[in-house]
């Protein structure tokens, strides 16, 4: 099970038309979580906001619609969201707290809920966890040098970023420029090489870019309280669906990706094993399914 | 007697010899009850060393569970004003708060016995488990400036399980309770691993995790820290040593230290 466990799996994007244009695909982390606020299924969401550094994003709690839209697209360098959500519960007075994750984020959120060693009454007021699919993540300083020595932009003119089709892309108001992805490989963070976590496992819903054509997002929904609220944005007319069958690449590309990071992933981990390295996740000889994220 | 099968003894588990059995069957019907009631509530002991009594305060967060616990699922036999009692009893689990203070021959004393009368010892909260905060104790202040060394107990003693925090949250404390009395040994088993990791730091997220190529920047650590010790730089921890007090927490919630996965799922119903 390379996706990990789930109910559903849909293409899906936000009917707001404010949301599409400055959303990363679908736009259904901004439209869940708006919607989440509106409806007071959440009282605020932890998400990954602008700061006065350009692209260096940092934990924020949004409880508007606004300030979710603020934080719109994806950033492909480090928002520590985990570390904020104590504070969203002790400092903002939340109840009911949403956070969109990267699946490690995810992790950490769900160790904590199942064992809260020094954790107090936080456990259980993770009401919503959005989890964005994830290949890797770069430190700020290896995006410098993709944007300014790879590319050669200005980065204060960089308006939107993405990775996709064997490219990074780096957009501005009047050009595109790419990067071939091999030229981004060495620059990421080590970390992420063990992981066999692809689509966010273990988040309420997940959601990301591939297997659905461009402005449209792939939406997995996985626990009870994911599908609740996601059929309820959907009825509510605030996401629009498309069966997975009916869009291209579809499924099929999601599984490839998926079943590479973690193939990748266990032999980093049987690697590390072998040369005596800590690795919290068994060896794949440990384990039934080799590429389960255990 | 391995961990596990104390534990399953004082769960109750474990298997009876025949000639035990034999006299229980002619024993009336009312004793039979009365021995099984008796079996199923274990005995429990509170030993309060160098604490602060945080973690029985914590004990006693679990305001919705704690008046059943008490009443009909264990026995609080022994503890410093629980129970009027001087001489250390038998027990079935012997939880213990703070670290021992090696001048002190009472607490050393008092260690010694618990290990020898208590089928099961769990160090609760970080003082009892890594030292914590006592670690930076180097004596010479009153009432008795000869008390300088505070260890944690598993360095004296045989310790079965661990239960990390300063406080740990009530929530854990409640779930450990509640396994223990379900026998819900894949639950635990991390709290039995645990019993070996004495000597913390907050700067352990920097030589087993950064150093180790594990980190992911996460911030699941510094959401964790109870004294604010740590913040995220870069996508990284980092430590303000004058704040950390060695309880271990940040690296035992580190998603990149040890994985329930199975746990979690069950947890999740995935």
């Amino acid at each position: 099970m390379v996706l990990g466990t789930y109910k559903e799996v849909v293409a899906a994007r936000s009917t707001d038309k404010q949301i599409q244009k400055i959303a990363q695909d679908g736009g259904i982390v901004s439209a869940l979580f708006c919607y989440a606020l509106d409806e007071k299924l959440i009282d605020g969401a932890v998400v990954a906001g602008p700061t006065e550094e350009l692209w260096k994003p940092a934990p924020t709690v949004a409880m508007t619609a606004e300030e979710v839209l603020a934080a719109a697209g994806t950033k492909y360098t480090f928002s520590p969201n985990v570390w904020m959500l104590k504070k969203a519960a002790r400092q903002y007075g939340l109840e009911k707290i949403g956070t969109v994750a990267i699946p490690c984020q995810l992790m950490g959120i769900r160790k904590m809920q199942s064992y809260p060693f020094g954790v107090r009454f936080l456990a259980d007021k993770i009401a919503l966890t959005v989890g964005i699919f994830c290949m890797e993540n770069f430190p700020f300083a290896s995006l410098q040098t993709f944007i300014s020595e790879k590319m050669g932009i200005d980065p204060s003119l960089v308006e939107k970023m993405d990775i996709g089709k064997g490219k990074f892309w780096a957009y501005t108001a009047d050009d595109v420029y790419t990067l071939p992805l091999k030229e981004t490989h060495g620059y990421e963070q080590n970390g992420c090489k063990v992981c066999l976590d692809y689509v966010a496992e273990l988040a309420d819903v997940s959601t990301g870019s591939v297997g659905t054509p461009d402005g449209w997002s792939t939406v997995l929904t996985r626990t009870d309280a994911g599908e609740t609220i996601f059929k309820a944005a959907v009825d509510a007319g605030v996401i629009e669906t498309k069966a997975m069958d009916d869009v291209k690449p579809g499924l099929g590309m999601l599984e490839k990706l998926a079943t590479d990071k973690k193939t990748k992933a266990m032999k980093v981990i049987d690697d590390r094993k072998a040369m005596g390295l800590p690795v919290p996740y068994k060896a794949s000889s440990e384990k039934e399914d080799p590429l389960a994220n255990v | 007697m391995s961990i596990l099968a104390r534990i399953k003894s004082f769960l109750g588990l474990e298997a009876k010899p025949d000639k035990e059995a034999k006299p229980k069957q002619e024993a009336s019907q009312q004793e039979v009850e009365k021995v099984a009631e008796e079996k199923a509530k274990p005995r429990i002991g509170y030993i309060h060393l160098s604490g602060c009594t945080g973690d029985a305060i914590s004990l006693t967060e679990n305001y919705d569970i704690l008046a059943e616990l008490l009443t009909n699922m264990v026995d609080i036999v022994y503890g410093q004003t629980l129970v009027d009692l001087w001489e250390m009893p038998e027990m079935d689990l012997a939880l213990v708060e703070g670290s021992c203070c090696l001048q002190d021959e009472h607490s050393v004393k008092e260690l010694m016995e618990v290990r020898e009368k208590a089928a099961l010892v769990c160090a609760l909260g970080s003082c009892a488990a890594t030292g914590c905060f006592t670690r930076y104790s180097r004596g010479g202040q009153q009432a008795q400036p000869g008390h300088e060394s505070f260890v944690p107990i598993a360095d004296l003693v045989k310790v079965d399980c661990a239960v990390p925090g300063c406080p740990p949250s009530p929530e854990i404390i409640a779930k450990t309770v509640v396994a223990l009395i379900n026998g819900d040994m894949d639950y635990l088993q991390p709290m039995l691993d645990l019993a070996g990791y004495t000597e913390a730091c907050g700067c352990d997220l920097q030589t087993k995790v950064v150093n180790q190529a594990l980190c992911i920047g996460c911030g699941t650590c510094a959401m964790s820290c109870q004294t604010r010790a740590l913040s995220m730089t870069n996508g990284r921890p980092e430590l303000n040593e004058d704040r950390c007090i060695k309880c271990g927490v940040c690296y035992v919630q580190c998603p990149r230290s040890w994985w329930p996965a199975e746990q979690i799922n069950k947890d999740l119903g995935l």
